[in-house]
């Protein structure tokens, strides 16, 4: 059996008092102590009473939980060895030695997790062949990099990806037709280099959008239309984002930070839609939503536009 | 369940062993004392102080008297349990590896590894009761094992005394003649040096690790090869249940992935799989280093994984464990 102790003293005792015989005559006025029994979790709790150098009544709460380990069934040979003294380097040990101790943490037998699913953060439709790249990746024990959106191993992240800015929700319905768009856009986004590997669709290839000024406005209003949600559990994710956010109106872009050593997400996120009344209208109705167990903040990702 | 963690050793564990009772564990390791505990709440009893380098094996006697313990230091010593005073000093001319008492505890298996220009060998020495008459001679020595021979045990009867060393080859040799019986196969075999080694409760089979990131489980006396169990790290340690159908296998990390794998305190984990299905049942993690030693107490009810780090777990079973559908 493991005893686990701790005591809340809520009064020292001074020497000084110790000797004293009055406050043993006071004693009947204290309550006598209290054992709340080993409940369910085995937590038993001895509430002591007495006087302290004030006069005052205080109680000594002492919380211990006894946790049974293991059940032993011994031998009779058994029994005899419990009984051997101490030799060698242990002769010296007494009880307060922190050789031996009960781990703090609950280890489980964890089960494999099913082939095709990540191990750390749950898909809700992430698609199949990613999921299985992940799987494979992490079977193979190294750390390869694989993109979400390419699927592809090894070579870049999903940040880097150069199709990244195709809207995740196409990809339920359309995830074959993915690979022949991107190869498009991919000619199409060596054209406005200033935006990095952003390719606005108006500038993709295939855009039929007459190239007047609004492109450039499409594009400046696109940024204008970002909406940052902060707040985000552990496990969220772009796809979660957008069917969260789907309701308002057709999202551009959705992204969300993930640390890409532990594979969770830092919390926050950018929704882009492409009006920006969806977006006022989402950032009205989403802002204090509750969502897997945390209140998310929603808001212009830019400073206040009214 | 809650693990009952003991840092008794400041340097690596190299093997574990329980008693036949199950209520002693003993732990070697590289730093010169083997230490015993009692298996039910992990609290150590004592040590055994004598040897010079690192011990790497031991084993106890039936009745949990004697242990004998083989080192570094190129002796094999014989203790009282109970006191741990030396009985008796076994010397040879290069580090004593493995060691295995047979059914009866009247004779001791012990390789040694080679050195200089020794090569490896396996000797049979005979252990009396009545230690005024111990001698220090060899009944039986084999050589002829190219590589160290990390692991030897006895076979059904002290018939047999299988061995599995650095060549990655198991073989079986005859106890009274020193004939090589069999010999594992070149490509159903490992394909890297042979870690570890475990009986079965009933002796009838047994199972290897490898480095080759495998542990195999043989027939004892046919060396036929029964199953295989796949992991993704080279295999340290390996052990099997006494009571269930389950085979632990502890593992450590390949070299050049340490510094590419995002490295979490406490994940390297002892494997279980399921002994017939080969299907890997789950894991414990837990250690924060590789996992050199796992041992069974013989009711089954709990095991024990010795780490590079030093630590001694002990886990007990819940009740979960015995339900495991798979």
């Amino acid at each position: 059996m493991e005893k686990v102790g701790d005591s809340k003293a809520s009064a020292k005792v001074r020497w000084g008092e110790l000797e004293e015989e009055d406050n043993e005559d006071l004693d009947f006025l204290l309550p006598p102590p209290k054992v709340v029994g080993p409940d369910e979790n085995g937590v038993k709790k001895i509430i002591e009473f007495r006087f302290n150098d004030q006069g005052q009544k205080v109680q000594k709460t002492t919380t211990t939980r006894i946790r049974k380990v293991a059940k032993a069934r011994l031998s009779k040979r058994a029994l005899e060895r419990r009984e051997w003294r101490k030799f060698g380097d242990a002769v010296n040990e007494d009880t307060g030695s922190r050789l031996t101790m009960v781990s703090t943490e609950e280890i489980l037998l964890e089960r494999p997790k099913a082939p095709g699913t990540k191990e750390d953060d749950p898909r809700s439709g992430g698609g199949d062949p990613l999921s299985a790249a992940l799987a494979g990746a992490a079977k193979g024990g190294a750390v390869l990099m694989v993109c979400r959106i390419c699927g592809k191993k090894g070579d870049h992240w999903t940040s880097k990806c150069p199709y990244k800015d195709l809207a995740p929700a196409a990809a339920e319905g359309l995830g074959l037709d993915k690979p022949p768009q991107a190869a498009d856009s991919a000619a199409g986004s060596g054209a406005p280099g200033g935006k990095g590997a952003y390719v606005p669709p108006s500038l993709r290839a295939g855009a039929t959008v007459d190239r007047t000024s609004d492109t450039s406005n499409m594009r400046r209003r696109n940024d204008e239309n970002s909406v940052r949600v902060t707040n985000l559990s552990e496990d969220t994710r772009e796809a979660d984002l957008q069917e969260l956010f789907k309701p308002f109106g057709h999202i551009t872009r959705v992204y969300v930070a993930v640390d890409q050593r532990t594979g969770m997400s830092r919390g926050f996120g950018f929704v882009n839609f492409a009006n920006r009344e969806d977006a006022q209208r989402a950032i009205n109705k989403l802002n204090g939503y509750g969502y897997d167990n945390l209140i998310l903040r929603v808001e212009w990702a830019t400073p206040r536009q009214t | 369940m809650r693990p009952i963690l003991m840092k008794g050793h400041e340097r690596p564990l190299t093997f574990l062993k329980y008693n036949r009772d199950g209520d002693l564990l003993f732990s070697c390791a590289k730093d010169h004392t083997p230490t015993v505990w009692y298996g039910h709440n992990g609290e150590r009893l004592g040590t055994y102080r004598g040897h010079n380098g690192a011990v790497w094996c031991c084993d106890v006697s039936r009745d949990s008297t004697r242990l004998i313990t083989s080192s570094a230091d190129q002796t094999v010593k014989l203790w009282n349990v109970e006191t741990g005073t030396q009985l008796f000093s076994f010397n040879f001319e290069s580090p004593a590896r493995a060691v295995d008492l047979a059914e009866g505890d009247k004779l001791v298996v012990i390789t040694t590894d080679p050195f200089m220009e020794l090569p490896s060998a396996i000797h049979i020495k005979r252990i009396e009761k009545d230690l005024s008459k111990q001698s220090a001679d060899s009944i039986l020595t084999i050589t002829g094992i190219k590589g160290r021979i990390n692991r030897a045990v006895w076979g059904p009867l002290n018939r047999t005394i299988i061995s599995g060393g650095e060549d990655a080859v198991v073989r079986i040799w005859d106890s009274e003649t020193g004939k090589l019986l069999r010999e594992s196969e070149k490509e159903t075999g490992h394909q890297k040096p042979i870690t570890s080694l475990f009986k079965s409760a009933d002796g009838s089979h047994f199972l290897t690790g490898s480095l080759d990131k495998s542990a195999k489980l043989w027939d004892i006396r046919t060396l036929t090869l029964i199953k295989t169990y796949v992991t993704e790290r080279p295999v340290n340690a390996v052990a099997i249940s006494p009571l269930l159908d389950h085979v632990v296998i502890g593992g450590g990390q390949e070299a050049s992935h340490v510094t590419t794998t995002d490295r979490r305190a406490g994940k390297f984990e002892a494997k279980f799989f399921h002994k017939i299905l080969e299907e890997e049942i789950g894991g414990v993690k837990g250690h924060f280093g590789p996992i050199n030693a796992l041992a069974f107490n013989p009711d089954g009810r709990s095991f024990a994984s010795g780490g590079e780090d030093g630590y001694v777990r002990l886990h007990h079973f819940d009740s979960e464990y015995f339900h495991i559908k798979m």
